[in-house]
């Protein structure tokens, strides 16, 4: 005959399931995020408002022109990520205060999340696959450096 | 009196007849963050234009994908950015981010420097006078461009 094994009645409760905390995850993500983008959002609206002509002078030479950077192609990206994941993040908190109908918040978070990748996939095959010398283009439409060819 | 027993008349009895208790507010908790006063307008206001930006920007990001479509396209919709009444709205864009950083930076002090938890009030006007500051630097500039010919 075999003894039963008893567990002891001492043996402590399993409480703690995971090192890792999404919502804790999320709070920090919220707060150093926040912190790039006082930089990220700042220098962007210096560079595109206060130098030269302002908001006047933005058109797609421009825009071609910082393009051409790398400097500025990884900032845009670094921008768009930041930005929507934080602002994404910062809408659910808002969608889980307000909608007390879970079917309600379930759609409106879906919401965020589709619209949220869709344009981060956007966003940054707009900032990759970007030409600021596409062919048969008016040259006065275009950065200088594109010359008259084409 | 059988209306005293609490319950089904309560509701229907009008305000003015039986004014509710004023309470005092328990000073030891006073000044303490999230608990009303002008941290309760700051969280409210944190929320209002950290949806409202976040609005914006999926707009701008939709408009910066015409830049694959055509200089054309592009140089349209981005001109739209120049008239007057958006160049004012830029100003509100702008004034709306600048609350939200600033709110955002003055959270994340009181969160994670005692000195910040204990003086928040303090923080909160410095934030103010900030976000004042950069309004003088910004507004009348963008306003020369935007009304420029
Ligand atoms: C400029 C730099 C920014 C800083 C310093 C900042 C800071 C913060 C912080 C610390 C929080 C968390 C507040 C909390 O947990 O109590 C937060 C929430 C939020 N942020 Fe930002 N943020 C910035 C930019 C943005 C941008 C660009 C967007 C929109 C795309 C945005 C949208 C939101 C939203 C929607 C919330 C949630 C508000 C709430 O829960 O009431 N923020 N922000």
């Amino acid at each position: 005959m075999t003894t039963p094994t008893i567990e002891s009645p001492k043996a402590p409760v399993r409480t703690h399931r995971s090192r890792f905390n999404l919502e804790a995850f999320g709070w920090v993500f919220m707060r150093a995020s926040g912190i790039v983008l006082v930089v990220l959002i700042f220098g962007h609206l210096f560079v595109n408002l206060m130098i030269g002509e302002g908001v006047k002078a933005l058109d797609f030479a421009f825009v071609g022109g910082k393009f051409s950077d790398p400097f500025w192609m990884v900032w845009d990206t670094l921008l768009l990520w930041l930005a929507l994941i934080h602002g994404a993040n910062g809408m659910r908190t808002v969608i889980n205060d307000y909608a007390h109908n879970r079917l309600v918040g379930v759609i409106l978070k879906g919401f965020i999340l589709v619209a949220t990748i869709v344009l981060l996939v956007l966003g940054t095959l707009v900032i990759y696959t970007f030409d600021p010398c596409p062919a048969g283009s008016p040259a006065d439409l275009l950065p200088s450096f594109c010359g008259t060819v084409g | 009196m059988p209306d005293k027993s609490a319950g089904s008349a309560v509701a229907s009895q009008p305000e003015k007849k039986y004014p509710l208790p004023r309470l005092a507010k328990p000073k030891a908790l006073a000044g303490t963050v999230y608990r009303g006063n002008v941290g309760m307008w700051s969280w409210v206001l944190h929320r209002i234009t950290g949806v409202s930006i976040f609005f914006f920007l999926l707009v701008h990001i939709l408009d910066s994908t015409l830049l694959r479509v055509s200089p054309e396209a592009y140089n349209a919709v981005i001109g739209t950015y120049k008239n007057p009444l958006m160049g004012l709205g830029e100003v509100v864009l702008v004034a709306a981010i600048g609350l939200h950083a600033l709110n955002g930076l003055r959270v994340i002090l009181v969160d994670f420097w005692a000195w910040g938890t204990k003086h928040q009030k303090l923080l909160q006007w410095i934030g103010l006078v900030l976000w004042i500051i950069l309004l003088i630097g910004f507004v009348p500039r963008h306003l020369m461009n935007v009304f420029a010919e």
